[in-house]
């Protein structure tokens, strides 16, 4: 059986601490620059909260992966080079990478230290995952959100290296790392800025029937009846026309998020290494409740008791969820 | 010789689910009337649509070939399936014509053997083409998104490894692709069920708001700009920048009519502004766009600044 290790969000040293008491294997987290792929307004560490949040947790025998994991432009690498030798210093971990100047950068200068495949490289077969395992030395990749079960099995048997899958919480629907429609919209890269769908570029309209609109850069991507809950306008959940949809409808997914709570024990079974909560824009008590119950849920399933599941499914109770592509091809 | 002269107009693959009998006409055109240097052939969307036309490759790469156009076919940028796996390592295994690499799963396939690299695999930054270049890299062709002085930067590194670089400057910029179909999904199927009916949208299938604003189109899996993006006015900065080809990706418009505009302004024979007023003649209602390279909203055009 696999150790099936937790790895929590950390978008602040404070949900960073939240997550290692509630019981995180490890935490992620980032700098406050382009250098990662949730470079939000008031997330993530300066080096002085990073240094003081790793001493937490080591102390308690939690790892620490620091995300460098978007694609810097030409002519800026070097930020990203300095941000691994920072955490090289810090003595974080592992390094969570998508590009391969980086990837090369520290296989070359911090051999000792662990590379993890980000989701970012959409590496989704298992002769892209050895190029990455043969050349850079990756310890471990996080598989994109778009494999069956079986898909991850057969991909289990034929890479040298351990798989991250991601279980809870927002469910991108493109291919990862291969996504500018933020860009495209708003002038902020997902790839170079490490920005999807910013906050600074949201408006919401009211109109006088008292429906309301959700926008991205003066964009409709969504619109509510009054009594409706006005949902984010993140491009790849948004309503739209068609020619044979002229009413209006979510051309990519509709506003739903990933829970793979009823799936773990079969992931576990097929060979899934560790599993990732997403969420470093979350508050410190959604961190709290979703590590401790997937804390849970993950040593009764070790210990061979039934886990309770339930717990899971109502973290998102009054939410849409989805198994997404892990449940069947049908999804596609 | 000057520079402008060696700049190569290159003819991308075609992104869409054209019939096998549209290929053929619109090759045979390119290669009697086209002013392009290169032409990239093969299916990178879709693997399900390969064999609609895959029959026809050998005859068309002749074809191309014997016209005096260089040959080079794209491997998928989304592989995942066992079909997908096969169909990258039997390109791969190519001696010949030269093939474009737009996965990982290819680079691992290609080994060091020469290959190019294609705009889906992040060759965003001059530390990874030398990466890339040190793994039997020739040329790149750099992300859509990159703004002007990253592509300057990368121009440089490309050049000083002698790479081939290489830019969109023409159609709609790729901007996502997704394992699920959303052409199959606006028809109330599933990607296994899709009855290919990707193949009634020759230019991609448009979405707008639903306050009527026209924002994206589907194309499959792939999901594009409503814009065309367009270069011409940039050309002069990207080849003085060290940006050795540039590419124009097929759009239902006349495609030998776009080429002859680029090659013409290329020539000096053409001004930028009549050029522009041609281009955007041939494009019909489809709006035009350069804000990527500005480093703004894609969608976006960017006036040039006057002459200096």
């Amino acid at each position: 059986m696999s150790l099936a290790e937790l790895i929590c969000p950390a978008g602040t040293p404070a949900a960073l601490r939240t997550a290692v008491d509630a019981g995180a294997d490890a935490v992620y987290c980032g700098f406050q620059d382009a250098t990662n792929a949730r470079n939000f307004p008031g997330l993530n560490f300066t080096p002085e909260e990073l240094a003081a949040s790793v001493a937490y947790a080591h102390d308690k025998g939690t790892k620490v992966l620091l995300a460098l994991n978007t694609y810097p432009p030409a002519g800026k690498v070097d930020l990203w080079r300095q941000a691994a030798d920072t955490g090289a210093r810090l003595g974080v971990d592992a390094f969570i990478v998508a590009d391969m100047g980086v990837a090369d950068y520290i296989a070359r200068t911090h051999p000792g230290i662990r590379l993890h495949l980000s989701v970012q490289a959409a590496a989704s077969s298992p002769e892209a995952i050895r190029y990455y395992c043969e050349n850079f030395g990756v310890k471990r990749v996080v598989l994109p959100r778009i494999l069956t079960i079986p898909e991850i099995r057969q991909i289990k048997r034929e890479i040298p290296c351990e798989i991250e899958t991601f279980i809870f919480g927002n469910h991108g629907l493109m291919v990862e790392g291969r996504c500018s429609l933020t860009n495209y919209l708003t002038g902020q890269s997902t790839n170079m800025d490490g920005v999807c769908s910013p906050a600074s570029e949201v408006d919401y309209a009211r109109h006088a029937d008292g429906s309301m609109s959700s926008q991205l850069a003066g964009f409709t991507i969504d619109c509510f009846g009054a009594e409706e809950k006005a949902g984010y306008p993140t491009i790849c959940k948004g309503r739209y026309t068609a020619p044979h949809r002229p009413d209006g409808y979510y051309a990519f997914e509709e506003p739903i998020s990933l829970n793979l709570s009823r799936l773990l024990p079969e992931l576990i079974e097929a060979g899934v290494h560790a599993f990732k909560i997403e969420g470093r824009q979350r508050s410190k008590s959604y961190v709290r409740g979703v590590v401790r119950a997937f804390r849970a849920a993950v040593d009764d399933i070790k210990a061979g008791r039934e886990a309770k599941i339930a717990d899971l499914i109502a973290l998102t109770e009054g939410q849409k969820q989805t198994q997404g592509a892990f449940e069947t091809k049908k999804w596609r | 010789m000057a520079v402008k002269d060696m700049t190569k107009l290159t003819l991308g693959p075609i992104a869409y689910h054209w019939s096998a009998e549209a290929r053929r006409d619109f090759y045979a055109r390119i290669a009697d009337e086209a002013p392009v240097d290169e032409v990239y052939l093969g299916e990178v969307i879709c693997s399900k649509r390969a064999p609609f036309h895959e029959a026809d490759l050998p005859a068309t790469i002749e074809r191309l070939e014997r016209a005096g156009k260089t040959v080079i076919v794209s491997t998928l940028a989304e592989v995942m399936l066992k079909r997908e796996r096969k169909a990258t390592g039997d390109l791969a295994a190519m001696d010949a014509p030269e093939i474009e690499v737009n996965n990982a799963a290819g680079l691992y396939a290609r080994g060091r053997r020469a290959h190019r690299i294609g705009p889906f695999l992040n060759a965003y930054n001059e530390a990874t083409i030398a990466w890339m270049a040190g793994q039997g890299a020739t040329h790149v062709c750099l992300p859509a998104e990159l703004p002007g002085p990253a592509i300057a930067v990368a121009a440089q590194a490309a050049r000083d490894l002698r790479l081939g670089v290489e830019v969109q400057v023409f159609g709609r910029a790729p901007l996502a692709v997704s394992a699920r179909c959303y052409h199959a999904r606006a028809h109330g199927r599933t990607k296994d069920n899709c009855q290919f009916v990707c193949e009634n949208d020759a230019d991609g299938m448009p979405l707008r708001t639903t306050d009527d604003r026209p924002i994206l189109r589907v194309n499959g899996i792939q999901t594009q700009s409503e814009s065309y993006v367009d270069l011409l006015p940039e050309t002069e900065r990207l080849v003085a920048d060290g940006v050795t080809h540039l590419r124009l990706m097929p759009q239902a418009v006349d495609m030998v009519a776009v080429a002859r505009v680029f090659r013409a302004t290329l020539d000096r024979t053409l001004s930028v502004a009549e050029a522009d007023v041609r281009l955007a003649a041939l494009c019909g209602d489809t709006g035009l766009s350069n804000g990527f390279y500005h480093g703004t909203a894609g969608y976006r055009r960017i006036a040039m600044a006057s002459a200096g």
